[in-house]
């Protein structure tokens, strides 16, 4: 059996970042540990990067914003002399699988858009300070951080080498933020996407693929400066203490189950199914936000979110044959909805706000897992508010309608509320209601009228809230015949069509990252001119170059 | 017609490329001027800009009789840009254009690797001088002083050649590429040089000649690979600069040599056997051996560094490009494409040395490396010769490779001088031993005391055997200008 990828880090465990905490600026070294690889067969000279590396910086950007609310600017840096970060591993890259890399990339470009998104969501400014060479996906942290600062010692230089050098993308953002984000124009960044060393110096500023270029004497100061400078200006609240986000409770099955507290992964291969049933809140929502506080990481809200955000990465890397995802919650919607109250009405406080945006995150993750995805609102269930998102996330959705025989839980229903209909924007901008109605206004303003009430099954589809309803005498029948026929289609078609359908609506630069950036990237991924035996993926190192066919496709 | 042979002093720059009739590159050349010159006006002391240098300077590319001889005043030294004469339907020597004609002109695809190896090149010449340009105050004697200086202006002229290259095959880029070079100083928290052993500064005379005798046969080996390159103007422009090459490392075989000779010399007068009775051996004026080998230890293994990584990505691209080959490529007998061929590394596994098998062309690096141990070993042979005619027990070693390294599968381990992986103890309690201390330092500082008299030389080095350009041995090789 493959080792299982975990993505819950303790911080004592890493072996490739480093912290610094000073007051409202946090100093992140990234001093990658070279034999520290996720797998065998590469090392990660010149801090390089693989998915454990990764892991780690995804698990900092989450303990900075949890653990460390005081933090307002948070300044990249490199341990390493002369090498801010070489990029992915190109060994790595070599030597894994399509699906890996796909993932892989997937993973990396979540957590550049959390941080990158950082500033806005709860004011932690992200800055990357340059020194030395800068290449690739080290270019591509870069980019994601908000203010980048590279030194004049005319060696350091950033550069996207991928096209020249390995016949593939900066895929990790890297294109889409040169235009879109730092807005090069267009024939500079064709220029600088194909030079392999990249550019240096005063070029880097007057080609704004940099903010700040600085002698390099006065580099350290400046950077010091400029961070403190940006985190007295900031309006983030102070905050003093943070909460601890503890080890997760869960226990993995022999046959590929998990459980969680408020989670249950149920794993079924030859069916090649996982449901994911959320467990919602049994209690009343702490009294007020100072004992949501008190709770910390134990409170319902954001241990679901951690949970089922672990759920979903552990299942996208380490069971890639489960290729029908089944959501399915438990639970009284009223509680739940009261839980949730207490965030919304507290959206100020900040682990209210850092909770909520969590919640969008896990939502946003969903949204962009390249398996079949289905809801089942079945009796019993709490679809109401955050968890509703997950009908209008997945492919499609079924509702129990009517009693069922030998079923005493209380009547499937779903609840909208004002989570609905802001506060978890998708990837391209709007709330999921408005994506799923977009064009027709009157349904998104018949579904806000809606708020508060606990839709059954009729008015649920009334509503056009989920995709079809279904009574005792259909409900088995038609799930198996649905789940059988899905999961026996072509995993690639499901994928594309899906995609495609998710993200109706405009385009951001987060959509063009995952759907434009990353579809191409992964169509080259599978070409012979980048991965076969004779392309240059797999003949870097070799020091013979790739052959190409050189047809246009 | 062109004389390509003879250099022609028709434009400021002497040069045996026609850059008279060739506009674009002498105008870039001339602009440049003046910043080099500033550079140079800025860099040695300025009694010494003054003085009048016995030097030698390039005339032609022949082989036989190359050089003149005659007083100068440095800055008014004629660098040029010399190539060695261009060998008629000369193919490339290895890679996957095994066997084509050489290139003449740069091949776009590669264009890129080459002017990156261009620039790493250049960025060491000036390199050097930068490191050594206070050691005129403390010359051991005006024959050694001018040996520097003809090192240096050399260095310089070398600076030149690949500005040249620059200018002349890589426009725009090229351009900023030479001018970046004058940017960039040895030790500059600004703008340091690229490589980190050319931004360790040169101490002392004996640091001099050390760094004379392994860094720059470093430079000779990378000089001998990229003479290979199947880049014609590149190949050439290396094949002349190792010609003035040779007479570097001869300043620093002989300079050691000659340390060890008066140390010899010294011990033997006043009786004392023991290489290790440091104090009574310091007493005479002189450095003691094991000192001598310390300093040895730290120079080789620095210059070790310069060669890479072991497995080295950038090295097989640019041999399998046909940009840079092997030492003595065109001698030995293989494919020279070495695509299904495999080289021994070294490599620790679960902390012991061992032997690995890589793919060739991967290991270029190492190879070129062992070249260099072979090469650098020589000398160390002869400077034994010396102790031993002076009747003393005492072996110059070349410590083992793994020993006090900062780039490769070494680096940051505890290896003894030995190859013995000791515990970090061990280690610290060796290194007082095995590295100059900082009292070796104060004390090499202490001889360093100028001996500007003709014929005379510091108490710590002996004469040499025979003058430069066969001069008496009173010769005023440098005619100090006092100001
Ligand atoms: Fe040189
Ligand atoms: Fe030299």
């Amino acid at each position: 059996m493959t080792k299982r990828i975990d993505f819950q880090v303790d911080p004592s465990a890493y072996r490739h970042w480093r912290v610094e905490y000073d007051g409202p600026v946090a100093n992140l070294f990234m001093d990658v540990d070279e034999d520290g690889g996720l797998f065998d067969g590469y090392q990660l000279k010149l801090n390089s990067y693989d998915l454990g590396v990764d892991i780690e910086l995804a698990d900092i950007v989450q303990r900075m914003r949890f653990e460390h609310p005081e933090v307002k600017v948070v300044v990249m840096r490199s341990a390493k002399d002369r090498v801010f970060c070489a990029g992915a591993n190109i060994r790595m890259l070599g030597g894994a699988k399509h699906a890996h890399k796909v993932n892989f990339c997937k993973f990396t470009n979540e957590t550049r858009n959390t941080f990158e998104a950082a500033e806005v969501d709860s004011g932690q400014k992200y800055i990357a300070a340059i020194k030395g060479a800068c290449a690739g996906g080290g270019y591509e942290l870069a980019l994601a951080c908000n203010h980048i600062m590279l030194t004049d010692d005319s060696s350091s230089s950033v550069a996207l080498p991928e096209v020249p050098l390995l016949a593939v993308l900066p895929g990790t953002g890297g294109l889409t933020r040169v235009t879109d984000k730092r807005k090069v124009r267009r024939d500079l960044a064709d220029v600088f996407c194909s030079t392999e060393e990249g550019v240096r110096g005063k070029r880097a500023q007057e080609w704004k693929l940099v903010d700040e270029v600085i002698p390099n004497s006065k580099f350290d100061e400046t950077v010091d400066a400029r961070a403190r400078d940006f985190a007295a200006s900031s309006t983030k609240p102070d905050v003093d203490k943070g909460i601890v986000l503890t080890a997760l409770d869960r226990t993995f099955h022999e046959d590929g189950s998990v459980t969680y507290s408020t989670v249950e992964v149920q794993a079924d291969r030859k069916g090649r199914t996982a449901s994911i049933t959320i467990h919602g809140p049994e209690g009343d929502p702490p009294a007020d936000i100072a004992a949501f506080t008190a709770e910390g990481d134990q409170a319902w809200m954001l241990r679901a979110a951690r949970e089922l955000d672990d759920a979903i990465l552990h299942l996208r890397l380490n069971e890639p044959e489960l290729g029908l995802m089944v959501f399915k919650t438990q639970g009284d919607p009223e509680t739940l909805l009261a839980h949730e109250a207490l965030l919304m009405a507290n959206r100020d406080h900040w682990l209210a706000g850092e909770v909520l945006q969590y919640w969008k995150r896990v939502l946003k993750r969903i949204d962009v897992t390249s398996r079949s995805m289905v809801a089942l609102v079945e009796h019993g269930s709490c679809f109401a508010g955050i968890l509703a998102e997950i009908l209008w996330a997945v492919d499609r959705s079924y509702m129990m309608e009517d009693e069922f025989e030998g079923d005493n839980r209380p009547m499937a229903t779903v609840t909208l509320s004002d989570a609905n209909f802001g506060p978890m924007p998708m990837a391209n901008g709007l709330t999921r209601l408005q994506t799923r109605f977009l064009g027709d206004d009157a349904a998104l303003a018949g579904a806000e009228a809606s708020k508060g009430e606990a839709l059954e099954a009729e008015a649920a589809d009334e509503a056009g809230l989920v995709t079809m309803i279904l009574d005792d005498i259909d409900w088995e029948d038609e799930i198996r015949i649905f789940l059988e026929e899905r999961a026996s289609f072509s995993p690639d078609a499901m994928t594309g069509m899906e995609a495609n359908l998710r993200f109706a609506g405009p385009e951001t630069m987060e959509t063009r990252i995952f759907g434009r950036l990353t579809a191409w990237q992964n169509w080259i991924f599978t070409r012979p001119n980048a991965v076969g035996e004779a392309g240059a993926l797999q003949r870097y190192g070799t020091g013979q170059r790739g052959e190409f066919n050189m047809e246009r496709v | 017609m062109l004389d390509l042979i003879n250099v022609s002093y028709d434009t400021q720059i002497p040069n045996n490329v026609g850059l008279s009739s060739d506009k674009k590159v002498l105008k870039a050349l001339e602009r440049w001027h003046p910043g080099y010159i500033n550079w140079w006006n800025d860099l040695i002391p300025q009694n010494f800009q003054e003085s009048m240098v016995y030097l030698r300077t390039a005339v032609s590319v022949d082989p036989k009789g190359w050089a003149k001889f005659d007083y100068v005043k440095m800055p008014e030294y004629r660098w040029g840009v010399l190539l060695a004469p261009q060998v008629e339907d000369r193919r490339i020597p290895c890679g996957e254009h095994a066997g084509e004609l050489a290139w003449q002109e740069v091949p776009g695809e590669y264009r890129n690797l080459m002017k990156r190896l261009i620039v790493i090149q250049g960025d060491t010449e000036p390199g050097s001088v930068e490191q050594q340009r206070y050691l005129g105050l403390t010359a051991p004697s005006l024959y050694d002083m001018r040996n520097l200086f003809q090192v240096n202006v050399e260095e310089g002229r070398h600076l030149w050649a690949m500005v040249y290259l620059l200018f002349k095959y890589f426009g725009k880029d090229g351009r900023e590429e030479a001018d970046d070079l004058l940017r960039r100083s040895s030790g500059s928290e600004e703008a340091p040089r690229m490589l980190g052993a050319f931004n360790e500064e040169t101490p002392d005379w004996l640091s001099f000649f050390m760094f004379t005798y392994f860094t720059d046969r470093d430079g000779k080996m990378q000089l001998e690979s990229l003479a290979q390159s199947g880049f014609d103007p590149l190949s050439r422009t290396c094949r002349f600069m190792l010609t003035e090459e040779a007479h570097h490392m001869f300043v620093g075989e002989t300079g050691v040599g000659r340390t060890i000779q008066a140390t010899c010399e010294a011990m033997v007068k006043a009786g004392i056997s023991d290489p290790y009775d440091t104090d009574k051996v310091r007493s005479l004026g002189v450095i003691d051996l094991p000192t001598i080998q310390k300093k040895l230890n730290l120079h080789y293994t620095l210059s070790l560094d310069l060669f890479g990584q072991e497995v080295s990505t950038n090295a097989a691209n640019a041999f399998n490009a046909g940009i840079k080959g092997r030492y003595m490529e065109t001698r030995i007998q293989d494919d020279h494409r070495l695509t299904g061929d495999t080289y021994k590394v070294l490599d620790i596994v679960d902390g012991v040395l061992v032997e690995r098998d890589v793919p060739a062309l991967t290991a270029i690096n190492m190879r070129l490396r062992d070249d260099y141990i072979r090469d650098a070993s020589g000398g160390v042979g002869r400077w034994n010769k010396i102790i031993e005619k002076a009747g003393i027990e005492f072996e110059l070693k070349l410590p083992h490779q793994a020993f006090n390294r900062k780039i490769g599968v070494f680096a940051g381990k505890d290896f003894d001088p030995e190859g013995n992986l000791v515990t970090g103890d061990e280690y610290d309690r060796g290194l007082p031993h095995w590295l100059p201390t900082h009292g070796d330092g104060d004390f090499i500082q202490s001889l360093m005391k100028p001996c500007y008299e003709p014929g005379k030389y510091a108490s710590w080095i002996a004469p040499p055997k025979v003058g430069i350009d066969n001069k008496p041995g009173d010769f005023e090789y440098v005619k100090l200008h006092m100001a």
